[in-house]
C-alpha cells in the first residue's frame, strides 16, 4: 500500500455490541455494516485482547469501562501504525471528555466524538497525530471562538447581542479614529 | 450560510444517522451558540451530505470566503476539507489559487488540510489528478514544514505525483531519509514502502540495490518500533533476497515476539508465517521464541505461531509439536482448528515417515466435538494423505471406517464411503471394510445407504473373490424403503452379472467436468427456448479422474500462493478496475474459469469450442498513456483468440467503433499456419470504462502450433463529449495509436499440468518416444536464468520445487509438466543443467510423451 490510506472503518460499540458510533471509509469492504459489527463484536468479547484478523481484515480493538474502540485496516497493512491511530484517537477522546472514556460521556457528547473523529481521519487518511492538537481544535473552550479581532469574522446574524454591541462599538472607533 | 444548509438538509437528515441529527439540534440550539463549534458541525454536514445532495454546490462561495479568513481561525482547515469534498474538476480550476496558498500555510492544520483533500483529489478524476500535479513545488515547500503529521501528507502526495517517476522517487528517499528531516514516524513507513518498491522493481539489476538495501536495513535501527518493522517486514517480502540478506530482520522481529504487547507479538509473528512459506530456514532461530508462544492468550497469535513452527519444524521437533498442539486443540475456536488441520496436512506431505503420528493425531481430533468445517477440514486432510503416502492407505482407511460408524454429517460419510469404494478393493485384505459399509446400510439414512450400495458394488467388481457375497446383500437392498437404494441395488446387480457393462457403469472413474456441467445446466434453465429439446450432456467435456485432482491442486496451489503474497500488482482484468489493496486474493484463482464464461457468452466466440488456454494479461501500453491496453491470448482447438481490454482515460473523448488492427510480422500468413478470420469491435468507449474487444486467427497449415509475432494499432473514432452536459458531438474523425508487440509462442500451447508424482508418471510415459536435445548457452550467466527461460518458452508447471535454484549452483535439474492443446497429449519435460564459468550453461532437455512430434517440438524450444 503506498498510498496513505490506512484505516478502512472506526467502530465504537458498547457492552452490548450495538453500535454507539460508527464510519466507514471504504464502502466496498463491509456489504452488511449491522451483520459485520455483530459478529466483530461476538468475535471479540471474550477475547481481552487488542488484535485480530476478521474477515480478511486486520482489526486492532481496546477496551475502555463499557465501550469497545474498533479500527479496521487491510490485511496488509502494518499492525502498529493502525494500533497507533486508534491510540491516538482514544487519547484525544480521553483529553476531550475529561472524565473517563464511557458510555455514557460519550453519549453526552457526542458532538465531540464527531468532530475528534472527523480532526484524526480524514477519508481513511490519518489527518493527526498528535492527541493534544486533535483535542485543541474541537476543544469548548468559548475564549478560543472569541478571541479579540475574531468576532468580525462572525456574521451578524450569528452573533449574541453583547457581541454584535462590542462589534458596532468597534467599528464606531474605527470610523471616528479617520 | 447555516440557514442555507439547514432548509435543504431538512428532507435528508432523516436518512441520516441519528444520533448526528440529535446532536446537531443540540448544538445549535445552545445558547448563547458556540459560533465556531456550529461551523465545524456544518462542514461536518456537508461533507456527509456530499455524497447524497445534489445542491451541495450552493455553499461554495460560503466555504471559499472562509477558507480564506484573513486570521488563524480554526476553521479554516475545516473549510478547505469541506470545499474540496464536493468540488469537481471545473470548480477546481477556480479554487486552485487558494489551494496552492494553503498547501504552504504557516498554520499545519491548513497546510495538512490542503494537502489531504489533493490526496482525494488526485485519485478523483484524471481532469483533477493533472490539476494536483501542477501544485509540485508547493507540496516539495510542505516536506520541510513545521507540522510533523503535514510533512507524512506532503510526503504521500509528492509521491503519488513523481511514482513514476524512478530517479525522482530514489532521490526522494534518499534526501529525506538521512538526518532529522522528516519528524513523524509515519512518514518514515512510508518511506521505507518507497523503497522497498524501487527494490522489487530493480530486481534484474543488481548493480544500485545494494546501496539501497543498506538504507533499507539502517532502517532496522529506527527509534520507533512502527518504524523498525515496517523495515523488518519489507525485506522479508523482497523478492529473491538471501538468507544473509533476511537475518537482521528476522532478529528484529524475534525481539518483537518477547515484547509484552499483543499487537507487536502479532505483527512478528504474522509476518514470520509469512517468510516460513519461502523461507522456512530463515525463520529457524525464532522457533524456541514461537514455541512459546503457542500458549499466547492471544489465540490468533498462537495459531500463527504454531503454523509458523508446522512450517519451519524438522522431522526430529514434529513429535514435540504435535504433543503440544494436541493440549492446545480443545482450546481454540473451530476457525483456528481449520488452520491448524491444513498446516498438519502439509507438513505430513513434507515429512511422509511421520504420517502414522499424523494420521493418529487426526483421527483423534475427528473424534472431538466440532463443526462441519472443522470435520470436512480433517476429513481432507486424511483424503490428501491418502492420495500422497501411498503406504498410509490401509491404516488411513482403517481410521474413517470407525469414523462414519458415528459421523453426523451425512455430507462427509457419503464422501468417505465413495472413497473407500475406490480405495479400498486396492488393498491387501479389500474384504475386512465390507462390513463397515453394509453396517450403514442398516443404520443410516436413504443418502448415505445409497452411496453405501455404490460404494459395495465397486468392491464386487474389482475383487472377484467377493462378489457373490456382496450380491446376497445387495439382493437385500431391494427390500430397501427409499426408491433410490433400491433402484441403484437393482441396477448394479443386474451390471454386475455381465462383464461389458460392468465395466462401463462402475469401472469408469471419469465424469463430467463439474464446473462446465454446472454451467451448461444453468444456461439451458435460463433459455426457455432450449426447452424444446433435452438438454445435450455431450457439449459438457469429460474428464478423468487424474485431471480433476490435477485441476483441484491447481487451485489450491493457486491459492496458497495467493496468500502468500497477498494481493499482486492489479493489472487491468475485463470487469474490474481493482481498487487498490481491496482485491481479494480469491478473485485471482479462477480467472480462468472467468473468461470462459464471458467467452462463451459472445455467440461468435462460443462456436470455437472449448477454451484451452488463456494467457496472462500483456500489457500492451504504459499504465499512464491515455489509452491503456491489455491483450489476453486465448487458445482454442483450432483458433486463437485476441482479446484487448482498452481503458479511456481521456475525459473529453468518447471512443466509437474501437478495434486493434493486427499485423503479422514479417512473414506472410499462411507460412506462418495463422489466417485472420474476424474481430469483434467496441461500438462505443466512454471515458473511464474498460471495454473488450477480440479478433480470432485460423489455425491454418501442417504445423499445428504456429508461432508468430503481431504489430499492433488501436483505430477508432474520436468524437468529442462534454463531460457536463453528458452531450457527444456526431462528428468524429479516425484516428490510431501504436501499441507493443504481441508474440504467440510454443507456452501459448501447453498447460500446466499439476501431478503428485512425476517420476511415476515420467516412468510411465516411457522412453519409446523420447528425444533429447543438448544445448550449449554460453551466453547465459547462470543456471538461474537457464532455468527461468526454460520455464517461461514451455509455459509448464514445475514440479517438486525445482524452479528454484540454489545461488551459484553448479548443476540442477527441472522438471516440467503440461498438457499440449491438441489432443490434449500430457508431456512430461526433464532440464539438466550444468554451469561452468568458462563456457556458460550445458543444457541436456528430455521429453516424454506418447507422440514424438510434441516432444520434438518441445527440445527445440530453444533456438
Amino acid at each position: 500500500n503506498l498510498s496513505l490510506f490506512t484505516t478502512k472503518a472506526i467502530i465504537i460499540l458498547d457492552t452490548e455490541g450495538k453500535k454507539i458510533v460508527s464510519k466507514y471509509y471504504d464502502n466496498k469492504v463491509v456489504k452488511d455494516q449491522k451483520v459485520f459489527e455483530k459478529q466483530l463484536y461476538d468475535k471479540t468479547k471474550r477475547q481481552n485482547s487488542e488484535i485480530i484478523m476478521f474477515d480478511g481484515h486486520v482489526v486492532v480493538y481496546k477496551n475502555s469501562i463499557d465501550v469497545n474502540f474498533y479500527l479496521i485496516g487491510s490485511s496488509e497493512e502494518n499492525e502498529l501504525i493502525l494500533s497507533a491511530i486508534l491510540q491516538t484517537f482514544f487519547d484525544a477522546l480521553s483529553i476531550l471528555l475529561k472524565t473517563q472514556v464511557e458510555k455514557r460521556s460519550i453519549m453526552d457528547n457526542m458532538d465531540l466524538i464527531f468532530l475528534a473523529l472527523d480532526e484524526t481521519i480524514s477519508d481513511g487518511i490519518l489527518l493527526e497525530s498528535d492527541p493534544s492538537i486533535i483535542a485543541s481544535r474541537v476543544s469548548k473552550r468559548p475564549e478560543d471562538g472569541l478571541q479579540s479581532g475574531t468576532y468580525s469574522n462572525i456574521p451578524l446574524s450569528e452573533q449574541t447581542i453583547s457581541q454584535a454591541i462590542q462589534t458596532a462599538k468597534e467599528q464606531i472607533a474605527k470610523s471616528l479614529l479617520k | 450560510m447555516k440557514k442555507d444548509d439547514e432548509q435543504y438538509g431538512d428532507g435528508i437528515f432523516s436518512s441520516c444517522d441519528k444520533s448526528v441529527t440529535l446532536q446537531e439540534a443540540k448544538a445549535f440550539n445552545e445558547t448563547p451558540i458556540n459560533p465556531r463549534k456550529c461551523r465545524q458541525m456544518v462542514y461536518l454536514v456537508i461533507k456527509e451530505l456530499s455524497n447524497i445532495a445534489e445542491d451541495v454546490i450552493m455553499v461554495t462561495s460560503s466555504l471559499t470566503k472562509d477558507m480564506n479568513a484573513k486570521s488563524d481561525v480554526v476553521y479554516r482547515a475545516n473549510a478547505i476539507r469541506a470545499l474540496c469534498k464536493i468540488t469537481d474538476g471545473t470548480m477546481l480550476q477556480s479554487i486552485e489559487r487558494f489551494l496552492k496558498q494553503a498547501i504552504v500555510d504557516k498554520n499545519p492544520s491548513v497546510s495538512s488540510a490542503a494537502l489531504v483533500s489533493s490526496l482525494n483529489l488526485f485519485s478523483q478524476t484524471p481532469q483533477t489528478k493533472e490539476v494536483v500535479k501542477r501544485w509540485v513545488n508547493e507540496v516539495q515547500e510542505a516536506i520541510n514544514a513545521k507540522g510533523v503529521i503535514t510533512q507524512y501528507h506532503a510526503l504521500g502526495l509528492i509521491y503519488q505525483i513523481k511514482q513514476h517517476d524512478r530517479m525522482a522517487v530514489t532521490k526522494l528517499v534518499q534526501n529525506y531519509s538521512k538526518g532529522s528531516g522528516l519528524k513523524s514516524s509515519f512518514a518514515h513507513c512510508m518511506l521505507v514502502r518507497y523503497l522497498a518498491k524501487i527494490i522489487s522493481d530493480d530486481e534484474n539489476d543488481n548493480s544500485g540495490s545494494r546501496a539501497m538495501f543498506d538504507l533499507l536495513e539502517s532502517w532496522l535501527r529506527h527509534k520507533n518500533d512502527m518504524v523498525v518493522y515496517e523495515a523488518a517486514r519489507a525485506i522479508c517480502t523482497l523478492p529473491n533476497v538471501s538468507q544473509k540478506e533476511l537475518f537482521p530482520a528476522v532478529s528484529a522481529l524475534q525481539l518483537m515476539l518477547l515484547n509484552t504487547k499483543p499487537t507487536l507479538r502479532f505483527a512478528a509473528i504474522r509476518t514470520l508465517n509469512k517468510l516460513a512459506l519461502s523461507h522456512p530456514v530463515a525463520v529457524w532461530p525464532c522457533n524456541l521464541d514461537m514455541e512459546n508462544l503457542i500458549t499466547d492468550s492471544n489465540r490468533s497469535i498462537a495459531t500463527f505461531a504454531i503454523t509458523t513452527l508446522l512450517k519451519t519444524g524438522t522431522e526430529a521437533s514434529v513429535d514435540r509439536l504435535m504433543k503440544q498442539i494436541t493440549g492446545f486443540m480443545s482450546e481454540i475456536s473451530d476457525e483456528f482448528k481449520v488452520i491448524v488441520i491444513d498446516a498438519i496436512r502439509s507438513l505430513c506431505l513434507k515429512f511422509p515417515s511421520k504420517q502414522s503420528l499424523m494420521l493418529n493425531f487426526l483421527s483423534n481430533v475427528l473424534r472431538d466435538e466440532g463443526g462441519y468445517e472443522y470435520k470436512r477440514a480433517i476429513v481432507e486432510a486424511i483424503f490428501d494423505i491418502i492420495y500422497h503416502v501411498p503406504d498410509s492407505k490401509e491404516y488411513a482407511l482403517g481410521h474413517l471406517c470407525e469414523f462414519i460408524e458415528d459421523c453426523e454429517f451425512p455430507k462427509l460419510a457419503v464422501r468417505i464411503l465413495h472413497l473407500i469404494g475406490t480405495e479400498g478393493p486396492k488393498t491387501a485384505q479389500p474384504g475386512k471394510y465390507i462390513r463397515y459399509i453394509y453396517n450403514r446400510v442398516i443404520l443410516e439414512n436413504a443418502t448415505i445407504r445409497a452411496a453405501a450400495v455404490s460404494s459395495l458394488a465397486k468392491f464386487a467388481f474389482k475383487c472377484e473373490n467377493l462378489k457373490p457375497r456382496i450380491k446376497v446383500l445387495l439382493q437385500r437392498c431391494l427390500d430397501d424403503s427409499d426408491d433410490e437404494v433400491r433402484d441403484r441395488a437393482a441396477m448394479y446387480l443386474k451390471v454386475l452379472e455381465n462383464n461389458e457393462m460392468s465395466i462401463k457403469y462402475v469401472g469408469d472413474d471419469t465424469s463430467y467436468s463439474w464446473p462446465a456441467l454446472e454451467r451448461n445446466i444453468l444456461n439451458y434453465i435460463n433459455d426457455t427456448e432450449a426447452h424444446l429439446e433435452p438438454f445435450d450432456i455431450t457439449s459438457t467435456p469429460i474428464v478423468t479422474k487424474a485431471q480433476e485432482e490435477g485441476e483441484r491442486l491447481r487451485i489450491k496451489a493457486n491459492a496458497q500462493e495467493a496468500i502468500a503474497q497477498g494481493p499482486g500488482k492489479s493489472k487491468i482484468t475485463p470487469t474490474s478496475s481493482a481498487p487498490a489493496g481491496s482485491a481479494p486474493a480469491v478473485e485471482n484463482v479462477d480467472l480462468q474459469t472467468r473468461y470462459r464464461m464471458e467467452m462463451e457468452s459472445i455467440p461468435a466466440l462460443a462456436v470455437l469450442g472449448s477454451l484451452f488456454k488463456s494467457s496472462k494479461v500483456v500489457e500492451l501500453t504504459e499504465s499512464e498513456t491515455e489509452y491503456v491496453v491489455g491483450c489476453i491470448k486465448h487458445v482454442y482447438d483450432k483458433h486463437i483468440v485476441f482479446q484487448f481490454n482498452c481503458k479511456n482515460t481521456i475525459s473529453e473523448f468518447q471512443l466509437d467503433n474501437v478495434f486493434v488492427q493486427m499485423a503479422l510480422q514479417p512473414e506472410e500468413e499462411e507460412e506462418v499456419g495463422l489466417r485472420f478470420k474476424f474481430q469483434l469491435n467496441v461500438p462505443k468507449l466512454q471515458f473511464d470504462k474498460v471495454e473488450s474487444f477480440y479478433s480470432c486467427w485460423e489455425i491454418v497449415g501442417s504445423n499445428g502450433s504456429p508461432q508468430a509475432s503481431f504489430s499492433n494499432t488501436l483505430r477508432f473514432l474520436v468524437k468529442e463529449f462534454d463531460i457536463n452536459s453528458g452531450e457527444v458531438d456526431e462528428e468524429g474523425y479516425e484516428d490510431e495509436y501504436l501499441l507493443e508487440d504481441v508474440d504467440v509462442t510454443l507456452a501459448d500451447y501447453f498447460q500446466p499440468l499439476y501431478l503428485s508424482d512425476f517420476r511415476k508418471s515420467w516412468e510411465e510415459a516411457g522412453s519409446q518416444n523420447e528425444v533429447i536435445e543438448t544445448y550449449s548457452l554460453t551466453a547465459v550467466q547462470s543456471i538461474k536464468a537457464a532455468v527461468s527461460t526454460v520455464i517461461d518458452l514451455l509455459g509448464m508447471q514445475p514440479n517438486e520445487q525445482t524452479q528454484h535454484v540454489k545461488e551459484k549452483a553448479t548443476t540442477h535439474t527441472l522438471i516440467l509438466s503440461g498438457t499440449y492443446f491438441i489432443g490434449l497429449i500430457n508431456c512430461f519435460v526433464r532440464c539438466r543443467c550444468a554451469f561452468d564459468p568458462s563456457s556458460g550453461v550445458t543444457m541436456e532437455l528430455t521429453a516424454r510423451s506418447n507422440n514424438r512430434n510434441v516432444n520434438e517440438k518441445i527440445v527445440n524450444c530453444i533456438s
